[in-house]
């Protein structure tokens, strides 16, 4: 692939097709096997990020690289960054009031990010690589950062772009090459006519068609798949409420942690969805380890099957069946152990089962790695597999183990297109088998797709009960500003 | 270059077979490390012939089983990222109790002694489970606490006895099938199986490697996290009591610094054997060839008769460049 001066370059491709890893051997993380990166058409070998700092690459990576203990000053005394060359970048993202004395542990998620992104911009680079950035970040921070990179590109410099979301390729970026299975099997290059390349401002990209973007990063068998999901919904407003049974299985009333949570209630039946919407840091994060046991709340009460429960650890929420997939997957993986290792954990919860292992592991093992078809060409490490693979498996130690009632934390964030459709079915198959699923999710489309009811949270309540088939994107987001939904 | 994508050159593999040496290597390290054995033990022949003998073998055997057994309740514990420096001590006092009861008869003076292990076990478990004190400070500490009692009590309720009685001595320091294999290699036999079989058969063992790896998503799965990390420490404590007996039956008569030499070479064993201080990572299987590789080691420095100083540094030198070694293969894999 070449990337050009003034252009804002797409790497597309599903999980595990090498994005990341090309991204970190350009970076000079990884070294090549093989082949050759040239720089303004000079050879360049890289042993090591600082070569690759050297001739102009600046990488921001997938996972924020900043050491948590730190603050955010030191971290940029760490990688020798100019103060004077960041802040104004700061400003543009708007984090002007940003304290860089802070512990970088202690920000949020998404202004890591937008901080990576700021030091990768003060070492004022020719190449900046992006992976991933809009993934953690909330909408009008996304917007600074393709307003960043239109003004880029009018510099002259060039941008890829790492991205899962379609739209934003077919708005900011120039030219997009696809990989699959780590190989290049495509380059989209809409203006290919000579006169059109400094015709920069355009985002020519517009003019591709998604399902053409989708078909070659998947191959052809997916293209089905989608029509599939197009010709028979899932959504449950032709069939009632699909798979939910009156059984209440799992509820809470007056839920309330700190002013964190407030006050919450809900009823969560068998077979039901129900989808939690919120914008970021509205207390879901508080209100998943309050309902997975990992924390006790300062008041209210939790009822499985009928009877209140206390719990002082995930320790007694798994053994009333109440299992937690987190939204951070280092949370949920055993990064350096294979995927049967990680798999089998939750086996052995009760010392009972300490001195032994059961005789079907293996075959339960098998049936998980099959029904999610994790791929398991790099098993012998989990940190190895790509995020959709890791995802699987953080999924797949709860289908080996077993569970009434899934908590699932914004399963899907940063997976890409085909993994996103089968964990969605997967979900409505574990539904219509009986088990009760709380869904958040941070992809308001995923709503009407996958849940029966939608709950929306704002500022630590809930303020809104939806019918997840007619929630649409709007009604949702605007409950989730804690605005009034007009009726 | 921007259409079609380079076809994939075949790759002729400079400097192939070393690379791929090294990375046979690095999938079998077991196999490395009984190279590195047979080399040592022909080394150590080279020196001092008289060592490639039944008898030879049996002394290095009969070394290297108590420092097997102390580095197998270290290599429990790196596997969860933890250690026990009190290991040597817990050894001591429980020969020391053993020896002490060696008149009530063997099976009170074992049980006894055991009893040290299982207690100190579980105080290292308490604290570094349940009030979550650091592993090298919760064991160091308690290993000066054990020094400081077991002094005071040499003078007081364990005044008597300093001999172990004639089965300890027997089991610790005696062959049978005509002078040739040691009872204490029969013990660190057994001990050994039960390890290997503990680590790669059981839950337990898999939820050893999991909070090593990753505390929080074992957590998270449901386990107590404790409850694990404690049942280690009172393993580790009983194969420390179990190597102290061991020991003081080899040497006959006991005293407060029995195991102290063996407290270094207990994580060098288990480090040598590819069992990594950070957790998740390592097996028995690789510290028992530590173990050996390590008493081997110690002969051929006796055999070399260089003096206590520079036998010091020898060792530790060479302990230092086989864990750089390993952690360097290991890295490359």
């Amino acid at each position: 692939m070449a990337v050009r001066r003034g252009e804002v370059h797409a790497l597309l491709g599903a999980n595990g097709a090498g994005k990341s890893t090309l991204v970190k051997i350009l970076a000079g993380v990884h070294p090549a096997d093989n082949g050759v990166v040239h720089v303004d058409g000079r050879p360049i070998s890289f042993q090591n990020p600082m070569d690759a700092m050297n001739v102009g690459i600046s990488t921001v990576f997938q996972d924020p690289a900043l050491i948590p203990d730190l603050t955010v000053r030191q971290n940029l005394q760490l990688s020798d960054i100019d103060e004077a060359a960041f802040t104004p970048w700061l400003t543009w993202f708007e984090l002007e009031d940003l304290d860089l004395d802070a512990l970088v542990r202690d920000l949020p998620l998404e202004t890591l990010r937008m901080v990576d992104l700021a030091r990768a911009l003060a070492r004022d680079p020719q190449v900046l690589l992006l992976d991933e950035i809009t993934a953690a970040l909330t909408a009008d921070q996304a917007e600074r950062v393709f307003a960043l990179l239109t003004e880029w590109r009018e510099k002259g410099r060039a941008a890829v772009l790492i991205t899962h979301r379609l739209a934003e390729v077919r708005r900011i970026c120039d030219r997009a090459t696809i990989l699959r299975d780590g190989r290049n099997v495509a380059l989209f290059e809409p203006n290919a006519s000579p006169d059109a390349t400094n015709g920069a401002a355009t985002g020519t990209m517009f003019d591709v068609d998604e399902h053409d973007l989708v078909e070659a990063m998947l191959g052809a068998e997916v293209t089905e798949l989608e029509e599939k999901d197009e010709s028979e919904p899932l959504s449950p407003n032709q069939q009632g409420s699909r798979s939910a049974s009156d059984e209440v299985a799992f509820s809470v009333r007056g839920l309330t942690s700190g002013d964190v949570v407030r006050d919450v209630s809900f009823e969560l039946r068998r077979g039901e969805i129900l989808g939690l919407v919120a914008l970021e840091g509205q207390g879901q994060e508080r209100l998943f380890s309050l309902l997975s046991g990992d924390r006790s709340p300062s008041d209210g009460e939790i009822f499985v099957g009928g009877r209140q429960r206390r719990w002082s650890a995930p320790y007694d929420a798994v053994g009333d069946g109440v299992v937690l997939i987190p939204g951070d997957r280092l949370l949920a993986l055993l990064p350096n152990l294979p995927v049967r290792q990680n798999l089998v954990v939750p086996l052995f919860s009760r010392i009972r089962q300490w001195l032994g292992i059961p005789a079907d592991e293996r075959q339960r093992v098998r049936n998980a790695i099959d029904r999610l078809s994790i791929d398991t060409r790099a098993a012998s490490q989990v940190r190895r597999l790509s995020g959709g693979n890791q995802q699987k498996v953080a999924i797949g130690r709860w289908l080996v183990a077993g569970f009434r009632t899934l908590l699932c934390f914004d399963p899907t964030r940063g997976i890409d297109v085909q993994t996103k459709r089968e964990t969605y079915a997967l979900l409505r198959e574990l539904a219509a088998s009986g088990a009760a699923i709380l869904l958040y999710t941070s992809e308001l489309a995923e709503i009407p797709l996958v849940c029966d009811r939608v709950l929306i949270m704002h500022d630590g309540r809930f303020v809104e009960e939806q019918d997840a088939a007619r929630a649409t994107e709007s009604s949702l987001l605007t409950a989730a500003h804690g605005l009034e939904v007009p009726a | 270059m921007s259409q079609a994508p380079l076809p994939a050159q075949p790759a002729a593999e400079p400097a192939g077979l070393a690379a791929r040496a090294a990375a046979r290597v690095a999938e079998h390290p077991t196999l490395a490390l009984t190279g590195i054995l047979a080399i040592l033990v022909l080394v150590t022949g080279f020196v001092e012939p008289n060592y490639l003998s039944v008898s030879g073998a049996r002394n290095t055997l009969l070394q290297a089983a108590p420092l097997g057994i102390l580095a197998g309740a270290q290599t429990i514990l790196m596997l969860t990222g933890g250690i026990d420096l009190s290991v040597t001590m817990i050894a001591t006092g429980s020969a020391y109790v053993a020896a002490n009861q060696s008149p009530e008869g063997a099976a009170i003076a074992i049980l006894l002694g055991i009893l040290v292990g299982l207690v100190v076990g579980s105080a290292n478990g308490v604290g570094v489970a349940v009030f979550r004190v650091n592993p090298l400070i919760m064991t160091l500490a308690m290993s000066g606490i054990l020094l400081g009692l077991f002094t005071a009590w040499a003078q007081t309720i364990l005044q008597g006895s300093t001999q172990m009685g004639p089965f300890l001595k027997l089991l610790g320091g005696g062959s049978f099938l005509g002078n040739r294999v040691p009872y204490s290699v029969v013990v660190w036999a057994l001990i050994a199986a039960g390890l290997i079989w503990l680590l790669r058969r059981t839950g337990w063992g898999r939820l050893l490697y999991a909070i090593g790896d990753n505390e929080i998503a074992v957590r998270l799965a449901g386990v107590r996290v404790w409850q694990v990390r404690i049942t280690a420490y009172i393993v580790a404590g009983v194969l420390g009591s179990i190597g102290g007996i061991l020991l003081g039956g080899r040497t006959g008569a006991v005293d407060l610094q029995l195991a102290n030499a063996f407290l270094l070479p207990s994580v060098a064993a288990a480090v040598i054997g590819g069992t990594s201080i950070f957790g998740g990572v390592g097996g028995y299987t690789g510290t028992i060839l530590g173990a050996l590789i390590l008493s081997v080691l110690n002969s051929m420095l006796t055999f070399l008769n260089v003096g206590q100083a520079i036998q010091q540094v020898v060792y530790g030198g060479i302990v230092l460049a086989l864990a750089w070694g390993y952690a360097g293969l290991t890295r490359r894999a």
